[in-house]
């Protein structure tokens, strides 16, 4: 039996309906009007306290919400919940990141079109989110200080994945002795040019030009329309 | 580890692909594999194997082809491979290459049948 393989071009992305369904999931976003980021970082950097801070400070003029996943627990939605901003919880189970039919799901029933902003807080994980579009518009990675400098080249691809990066915890930057510079040239190491934002939720160090970040890309218009009475 | 999820979307789409064609049995699949696509190579292989047992692909190999990162670079005005994933910059003039042009793929590329 002549055993000469036969090969069946087929060339087609191997997260081909991961990638369809986060491309139609962005057609969405957009003819809602609504600006989706997506927050990746390690367990513990600081993403849900940040989320929490932020969440308060733009309800007051925008209309956000948040979807947030977890392998277990409701304990970030239950947190951000108490910001009175409308969260929904992802509970990814033995997952270790969240792809876009996740959020397709998660999003049933949401009338996209009364929000301004959504954010999305991924699994704490600074691996698997790299490989999948969740359709958002802006990625970002965020790094704390106590995490050490080296983070960016220790993960470098998802850092190449981003938009922006986001030092947090900025307030403990002195007591652990960490080196701003270095960690601003490692991060322009794994991702020439992009943009660094450095704060701390707690202070409230960096807030304004994060926050500034974040309405700037915002649609005025909309926002105008969208803006509370209280 | 997303290997898995990775290794049974490479499944799904390798199984549609073979029914499309008419393919009864499929010896191997090959995979381009690019070195900023976020999934580790011998993870995947592992996870592959484990993931087609009980379906039609049930012996088959993965075949990895691995792809470098390339980047144009905007002063030497030409597309470079990147030496190293954690320097995306021109190996030749330094200056850091934000453009990039390969290296992300996670493709499909031929499915192996028995001639």
């Amino acid at each position: 039996m002549s055993s000469t393989p036969r090969l069946v071009e087929v060339r087609r992305n191997a997260l081909k309906q991961n990638d369809a369904l986060a491309r139609a999931l962005r057609d969405r976003f957009h003819e809602a009007g609504v600006y989706v980021a997506s927050m990746v970082s390690s367990p513990g950097a600081g993403k849900t306290t940040l989320l929490e801070r932020t969440l308060a400070a733009l309800r007051r003029q925008w209309r956000v919400a948040a979807l947030v996943g977890d392998l277990a627990t409701e304990n970030d939605a239950e947190r951000l919940a108490r910001t009175e901003a409308p969260v929904r919880q992802i509970i990814t189970g033995t997952v270790c990141h969240l792809d876009a039919s996740m959020i397709e799901r998660a999003l049933e029933g949401w009338a996209l079109d009364e929000l301004d902003l959504l954010f999305v807080e991924n699994v704490g994980n600074l691996v698997c989110p790299a490989s999948y579009d969740l359709g958002e518009e802006l990625r970002l990675v965020l790094l704390s200080v106590t995490e050490g400098e080296d983070k960016p080249l220790k993960y470098p691809t998802i850092f190449n994945t981003a938009d922006v990066a986001v030092i947090t915890k900025l307030d403990l930057a002195g007591a652990v002795e960490f080196d701003l510079t270095a960690v601003r040239e490692n991060i322009q190491r794994a991702r020439p040019g992009m943009r660094i934002i450095e704060v701390s939720a707690k202070t409230g160090e960096g807030m304004e030009a994060w926050l500034e970040l974040l309405t700037s890309r915002l649609n005025p218009r909309v926002g105008q329309y969208a803006r509370r009475d209280d | 580890m997303h290997e898995l999820s990775i290794a049974l979307s490479i499944i799904e789409g390798a199984t549609e692909e073979a029914r499309r064609h008419g393919c009864a049995r499929v010896n191997a699949v090959r995979l381009k594999l690019g070195a900023l696509s976020g999934v580790a190579k011998d993870a995947l292989l592992f996870s592959y194997e484990l993931a087609c047992e009980g379906t039609a692909l049930e012996g088959s190999r993965l075949v990895i082809e691995e792809i470098p990162v390339t980047a144009f670079c905007p002063r030497c005005e030409v597309e470079r491979a990147i030496a190293s994933i954690q320097r995306i910059s021109c190996p030749v003039c330094g200056a850091p290459t934000p453009r990039v042009a390969q290296g992300r793929e996670i493709e499909l590329v031929a499915l192996e049948i028995a001639a």
